[in-house]
């Protein structure tokens, strides 16, 4: 750590990672929801745990956000953080707003919420993903714009990169594309119109900036390769998400009341939107291969290499598997869509703060590396958590297809609660997998209180293993 | 990448690229709303009654389980066609008897809604079922 302000971002890690726990328990909730149908009704419905599990990967994916951005901003601006105060202060504003966000869906009827929070001053609740009060959303907005404040006061005055010039493009990005979760017309249409102006343009759109610009700082540190080199990778990968991504937002708009030649211009370049997944994972290979030094924190690199191949296996591959409008006409609104969901948020949002984690977390609790038994058993949760999500996309990719068939395929259609039947075998082994993958996060937090001599390079080699026994 | 490609260069495709597909954005989107939407969202047929039913279906959550034109949870049954699927009165009906309590089946919550309010809601469903979706869903069961 270079500057004392970035410790800063150690409290917004610590947070990020418990929140993920929680939405990870919201999601194997839901899992067995699915299965049995009535668990733990009335007193957490379907509705409300789905609520809690998504928006608690979103208020997380944010504190890692904030927390890279703290910890990345300073370093590359090559000066303290303007306001370490405001970070803090902000910190606290957020967990405590979040917390209470999330006592309240699981405490109150969603309509009481509702009520009590103002929702008919200005309805905005009850819309996918967007379902916080509006005082929370007023909240994130307030967060948002003291944390953007606080960075770009902190570039202003210091060095300015390509890299820290593309983090706060998409940092930026991502608090004015929110306001559309203020628009919400009594019209349908133009509702999803303007609901994909915050979802789509921030997930494939500037959280993509976000994670290459993550990924690039990374790559810098644990490789040593040029930053020349980095910065322009970057820009060619950012460049594509854009060139591809705000036209590809017209894949949402095939059958929600737009007109029909988003059919081709969705089809066409959201086909495209794999190319820049594809460059992210040749680019964090080849500068690995090309490395110039060796970095004692191994499992940062890992977790590096993995964001790559799970970013474009998840948000690439899954997502061109039903992105052309002949197929999504079919695949629209099933259990491909949450496979693609899932696989998707884990391999480019969920890994790229786990990899800006590893690599910080060390440097912020004043050693360059982990020792290597917490390396080891950093990567063992790697694995478990990354081919647990390959087995849950799988299944529920199989449960899609078969949902496809039965419901929408054959000349005797069967109901949606008829086919749900039919698909219980992929929900059984999807719920099999979902525990996988808790045993990887619990091994992951497990890894943090695993102390010992920290790694270093010599320490890798079979001959000097000091550090194995520690 | 050769020598002969500069960050520079990177750089301008990124700046270029992102404003000029972003301008080719908000220009269709412009087209969208202005000039194709009033033929296709059933507009016309947005009133009180139908803005107090979306209302009811927003503060409800009903997303965080169904689908509403494909979007949503993917836990029950698609609803941008219900109307035209059960009708008016079964759908009333329907979310009356919630919960059903059968053991093991997946349960919709009683929501207490008044007949003022489940008509609201049925005219907002009415209005949804309304718009132009390109044909979709492929059959009736949504």
């Amino acid at each position: 750590m270079k500057y004392q302000s970035q410790s800063v971002s150690k409290p917004y890690f610590i947070a990020a990672i418990g929140l993920f726990f929680g939405q990870i328990i919201f999601g194997l909730i839901m899992g067995l929801q699915y299965i049995i149908g009535d668990f733990l009704f009335p007193e957490i419905p379907f509705n409300i745990a789905r609520m809690v599990h998504t928006n608690l990967l979103i208020v997380w994916l944010l504190f890692g956000f904030m927390g890279a951005g703290y910890y990345l901003i300073p370093e590359e601006s090559e000066r303290e953080l303007h306001s370490p105060k405001l970070a803090i202060a902000l910190f606290w504003i957020f967990l405590i707003a979040g917390a209470l966000t999330i006592v309240g869906y699981l405490s109150l009827p969603y309509a009481r919420l509702a009520e009590l929070t103002g929702n008919n001053l200005l309805s905005t609740m009850g819309r996918e993903f967007l379902e916080q009060p509006l005082i929370t959303k007023v909240g994130i907005v307030i967060v948002a714009l003291g944390f953007l404040y606080n960075l770009s006061m902190t570039i202003l005055g210091g060095r300015k990169t390509s890299i820290s010039l593309v983090m706060m493009i998409g940092l930026w990005g991502l608090a004015i594309f929110f306001l559309f979760s203020f628009y919400n017309p009594t019209n349908i249409v133009l509702d999803k119109y303007f609901w994909w102006w915050v979802v789509h343009l921030w997930v494939e759109g500037v959280w993509e900036l976000i994670m290459g610009a993550m990924l690039a700082f990374v790559l810098i540190k644990v490789t040593g390769v040029d930053r020349e080199v980095i910065e322009k990778w970057l820009y060619l990968i950012v460049a594509f998400t854009l060139i591809t991504g705000l036209i590809g937002t017209g894949h949402h708009y095939f059958w929600i009341g737009a007109p029909e030649y988003w059919q081709t211009l969705g089809s066409v370049f959201s086909a495209m939107e794999p190319i820049p997944f594809f460059m992210m994972t040749i680019f964090a290979f080849n500068m690995v291969n090309r490395r110039r030094r060796e970095h004692p924190n191994r499992v940062a690199t890992l977790w590096a290499m993995g964001t790559g191949v799970m970013a474009f296996l998840g948000a690439g591959v899954w997502g061109f598997l039903h992105t052309l409008s002949p197929v999504n006409y079919y695949t629209h609104g099933t259990q491909v869509t949450a496979a693609h969901g899932h696989m998707a948020f884990y391999g480019a949002y969920a890994m790229v703060v786990m990899t800006m984690i590893s690599y910080t977390m060390p440097l912020m609790r004043g050693r360059e590396a982990n020792s290597n038994l917490s390396q080891v058993v950093e990567m063992w949760s790697f694995w478990l958590m990354t081919i647990a999500m390959v087995f849950i996309t799988l299944f529920l990719t199989g449960a899609g297809i078969l949902q496809i068939w039965l419901q929408r395929v054959s000349e005797t259609p069967m109901s949606f609660m008829a086919t749900q039947d039919q698909l219980m075998i992929f929900y059984w082994l999807r719920l099999a997998s979902g525990l996988m993958f808790l045993a990887g996060l619990l091994l992951y937090i497990a890894s943090f209180f695993i102390n010992g001599e920290p790694a270093t390079v010599e320490s890798r080699n079979p001959v000097g293993a000091r550090g194995a026994a520690a | 990448m050769s020598s002969g490609f500069t960050k520079g260069m990177a750089r301008n495709i990124f700046y270029g690229g992102a404003m000029f597909f972003f301008l080719l954005f908000v220009g269709l989107s412009v087209d969208t709303v202005v000039n194709r939407l009033p033929d296709r969202d059933n507009r016309a047929a947005i009133n009180d009654q139908v803005a107090r039913g979306k209302e009811i279906w927003e503060v409800n959550n009903c997303i965080g389980c169904h689908t509403l034109l494909g979007e949503g949870a993917y836990f029950a049954p698609e609803l941008g066609n219900v109307y035209a699927r059960r009708g008016p009165e079964f759908i009333k009906m329907w979310i009356k008897m919630q919960p059903t309590g059968t053991p093991g089946r997946r349960q919709m919550p009683n929501f207490h809604l008044t007949d003022e309010e489940l008509d609201d809601l049925v005219a907002f469903l009415k209005y949804v079922n309304g718009v132009d979706t390109a044909n979709w869903p492929p059959n009736i069961e949504g």
